[in-house]
């Protein structure tokens, strides 16, 4: 009787699967997971289009695409030409937001916490184990390090900006969406990270904005390269980008329609160091027509109606004239 | 008489040849498996080597691998895992084969059973905000110490069985001749019931080597090697489950399914070794 | 045992004492964790139980409401589908060992059984990759669907053939001396009898792999809509749970306690009432 009802399920939902639309299906960074959580809902409910987006890591990001498992790919962590070559060469880099990376700690009393560079590297490096040994004043704790156990974006942004401030740090270490860290934990994807800071006392680690501020995380002040303590903020996110995005080398690679560009370690006063824009990752040459229409339909929504979210959700949308760059390459995307 | 029985094919050829080819099926799902894991962990294997399996790097950057942390992180936190579910889960099956006036021996039972229905990923909740705050945060005594309560089950059950399956005589002769039930035990019982026991206590070392979300909600993800129980580890289970969806390359895939390769070798040879212990001591399969 | 009797006699009472105390201590140490995690399952989830938990899809991060309404459906779907898998094979290939599984290919088969069921579950989800989500080139419920399936198979097997070999020879042959072909005799009397251990067995093994994570990590992956389609993406208590747990949002840690607490209702509910019901008691 069992076997009957479960056939009899499953034939239901074959049917009922036939008749329902496909789903089109993507994954990768957990940097923008809220962000895009939002705009897949209210996508769906405006025009009926089903986006799935899991967060996996902007390395499983890039994997799962470039195999064709996915419609499209999430990810902080640009492609390198070469991957790009040896995942077929028909990919596009579609900007849809930028966010700051948080350093957050876990300290019961300090709300206020400011870090140079240079402190920051020593205690990923393990050099500094104590709270005591960053600034005297802090409770006798040791630190416990949190980084991400997969493959980040979030990670290659965070370490990207360790490898440009501290020489140590670029020849221990080295920048990427997975490094050999010298001391902490790894947790699995910004949650993970946000979790572990969030329960273990004494913790340090790396996140997405939102993800400390809706975990009511404390957030360190890190000194930027005009050497001014900077809060991360919707704020000094924006001023970041356009201190950044100013410079001559930057505009000669939007001028060419590639946009993978590198935020950090921005020059402005406001500007807070540790920023990056996050992609998803599209082929220029869609193969289901269908499914490709509605992939086209996203991202032209996330880039003009879309922009009006990310903002609640301390993302900096992305600036009006990258955007309508951006929305020319989505043009030139073949259904 | 049917001279032509010999050409007709009867229902009972069809029936013997249609539940044989499903009962064939087993052993080829089983070879299918064997051949695709060893197929995919073959650009592994051929980069790395034997030198694998010892080398303690792990740097998905730069394409370098080595298992060595992770057989670590498996067999310390399975061994954690023993110390404290083996004198537990005796003394559990003791109780329930041995002390007969007992009127709780059945809901007892029932809720060592109970232990082992709860799914694993419950566990790992738990273990996230119950158990790890109080044992000082994620670390390889924490995965060990979940362990232990998710193998108890097995342990106790087998051990029972094991127990029961030792002729009432034995314990009848000690008795008769006045001994306690602690001399009963350690004559009558116990000496018969070693080889099972050995094969309970291997079959819980085999259950708690491929346990998976349990641990590595708890174990702090980290592939080193530390003397220090409280520092965080990682085990094989929990590197393939953490990275196989992300996994960033090609040879990055191919040596986490050669950790699955070395999972399946190790937790197979292990089941055998404790089946036929256990086999031997209750003439059947645990 | 050579000393005084009666001198000797109060230290062996006070050994045996002794004795006793560790193996009551033991038991009741053993049974803390259950108390422990069954009232923290109970404490926590279910506050967060509600009418929209069990209906709504999950809701953006820091939005309130939402549910697991997806991911329970999916379950079924995916656990329906490993029993399409798991249910023939072992069924019928414990038929098989009970009457005509004597020799030499019976062993094998057997073994072979023995040893997928050594196999840690998260290398059978590996197996499902490869042989259907890399081909297909899609996360699939299917895929988790077939993993799951064969976890179910040397339990299903193994129950099968024995209780199938517990049916008396008697009934057998009486169906035999009736001139009721074998494969009928088999099929209608033999199996038939032997459905009620059958079926408690087939109810335990899906009570387990209800529980399942591991394989379905990359194998259903996850979905965050409703979804019926076999081969697309599928949302399952068990991931959904595993998401939400190691996610910092208060929101989503309490859902995680909630939705354990319906996925111990099930197995628990399932196992126990199975149990009580059948003359035999399993062992894994």
């Amino acid at each position: 009787m069992f076997k009957k009802i479960s056939v009899l399920l499953l034939g239901l939902s074959l049917l009922a699967g036939l008749a329902s639309a496909a789903v089109i299906n993507g994954a990768g960074a957990t940097f923008p997971y809220p962000i895009y959580m939002k705009w897949n809902t209210v996508f769906a409910e405006q025009t009926g289009i089903k986006i799935n987006y899991q967060g996996i890591g902007s390395g499983g990001g890039i994997r799962q695409f470039s195999a064709g498992i996915t419609d499209f790919g999430g990810s902080d962590a640009p492609m390198t030409d070469k991957e790009i070559a040896k995942a077929g060469g028909d990919i596009l880099h579609i900007p849809t937001v930028m966010g700051a990376v948080a350093v957050v700690y876990n300290l019961p009393g300090v709300r206020n916490l400011n870090l140079d560079a240079d402190t920051l590297a020593d205690i990923f490096l393990g050099k500094i184990t104590n709270w005591q040994g960053v600034n005297s004043s802090l409770p006798n704790m040791p630190i416990k390090v949190c980084y991400r156990s997969d493959g980040s974006g979030t990670t290659s942004i965070f370490t990207g900006y360790l490898a440009k401030v501290s020489l140590d740090w670029a020849s221990k270490v080295g920048a990427g969406k997975a490094v050999a860290w010298p001391t902490g934990i790894g947790g699995k994807g910004n949650s993970g990270v946000a979790g572990s800071v969030k329960n273990i006392e004494g913790a340090i680690g790396y996140v997405e904005l939102s993800y400390a501020i809706t975990n009511n995380l404390a957030a360190a002040n890190l000194k930027n390269k005009a050497g001014v303590y900077t809060t991360p903020s919707l704020a000094s996110t924006s001023a970041a980008a356009s201190g950044a995005l100013s410079a001559k080398a930057m505009k000669k690679l939007i001028a060419a329609g590639d946009f993978r560009l590198d935020l950090n370690n921005a020059p402005g006063e406001n500007s807070y160091p540790i920023v990056g824009l996050t992609w998803l990752l599209v082929h220029k040459n869609q193969k289901d027509s269908g499914k490709g229409a509605n992939l086209v339909a996203y991202l032209k929504w996330a880039l003009t109606d879309g922009q009006k979210y990310p903002a609640d959700l301390l993302y900096a949308p992305l600036p009006k004239d990258i955007a309508s760059k951006v929305l020319e390459q989505v043009e030139t995307i073949k259904i | 008489m049917r001279l032509s029985r010999f050409k007709r094919i009867t229902g009972d050829d069809w029936f013997s040849a249609i539940t044989f080819s499903f009962a064939a099926s087993i052993p080829l799902l089983l070879f299918l498996l064997i051949c695709l894991l060893i197929i995919k962990s073959s650009l592994g294997f051929k980069t790395f080597g034997f030198g694998f399996i010892v080398s303690s790097s792990w740097d998905p950057l730069n394409d370098v691998y080595g298992a060595l942390p992770f057989i670590y992180g498996t067999i310390i936190s399975s061994l954690i895992a023993l110390a404290i579910a083996v004198p537990l889960g005796l003394g559990c099956a003791i109780f329930l084969a041995e002390v007969t006036q007992s009127k709780v021996k059945e809901q007892v039972a029932t809720m060592i059973d109970m232990l082992a229905a709860i799914p694993s990923v419950v566990y790992g909740l738990w273990g996230i905000f119950v158990l790890s705050p109080f044992l000082g945060g994620p670390s390889l005594l924490v995965g060990g110490v979940i362990l232990s309560i998710m193998i108890l089950p097995t342990i106790t059950a087998i051990s029972r069985e094991v127990f029961q399956a030792v002729p009432h005589s034995l314990r009848e002769s000690a008795l008769a001749l006045g001994a306690t039930k602690w001399e009963t035990f350690k004559l009558a019982v116990f000496g018969p019931a070693l080889s099972g026991l050995v094969g309970a206590i291997i079959l819980g070392l085999g259950r708690a080597l491929g346990e998976t979300m349990a641990v590595t909600m708890v174990i702090g993800n980290r592939a080193n090697i530390s003397p220090s129980l409280f520092a965080p580890a990682y085990t094989l289970a929990s590197v393939i489950a953490n990275e196989f969806a992300e996994a960033t390359s090609e040879v990055n895939l191919s040596v986490l399914v050669e950790l699955g390769l070395i999972l399946l070798v190790i937790t197979v040879i292990v089941n055998g070794a404790a089946r036929f212990f256990v086999w031997k001591t209750t003439g059947h399969k645990a | 045992m050579e000393n005084n009797w009666t001198q000797g006699l109060g230290q062996r009472k006070l050994i045996e004492k002794i004795f006793l105390s560790a193996v009551f201590a033991s038991t009741a140490l053993a049974l803390v964790p259950l108390v422990l995690v069954l009232g923290y399952i109970f404490i926590k989830g279910a506050p967060a139980l509600n009418f929209n938990f069990f209906t709504q899809l999950p809701a953006p991060v820091n939005e309130p409401g939402g549910g697991m309404g997806n991911a329970i459906i999916g379950t079924f779907i995916i656990v329906a589908l490993s029993c399409l898998v798991g249910l023939p094979i072992g069924i019928f290939g414990g038929i098989w060992l009970a009457l005509y599984g004597q020799g030499k290919r019976g062993f094998i088969i057997r073994y072979a059984a023995d040893v997928l069921s050594s196999i840690p579950s998260i290398v059978i989800g590996i197996f499902a990759y490869v042989l259907i989500v890399a081909t297909m080139k899609r996360f699939s419920a299917m895929a988790g669907g077939f993993a799951l399936g064969i976890i179910m198979i040397p339990t299903i097997t193994r129950t099968t053939e024995e209780l199938v070999k517990m049916v008396p020879r008697s009934l057998y042959e009486a169906g035999l001396a009736l001139g009721i072909p074998k494969w009928k005799v088999s099929l209608k009397i033999v199996l038939r009898t032997a459905w009620a251990g059958i079926f408690t067995g087939i109810m335990l093994s899906v009570a387990r792999i209800m529980g399942e994570t591991a394989p379905l990590l990359f194998t259903a992956f996850n979905s965050m809509y409703w979804n019926f389609r076999i081969d697309e993406p599928m949302a399952s208590m068990t991931v959904q749970i595993y998401n939400y747990a190691i996610s910092p949002f208060a929101d989503w840690n309490a859902k995680a306690w909630a939705g354990s607490l319906v996925l111990v209702m099930l197995v628990l509910g399932t196992t126990v009432f199975v149990k009580k019901f059948s003359q035999r008691v399993y062992y894994g």
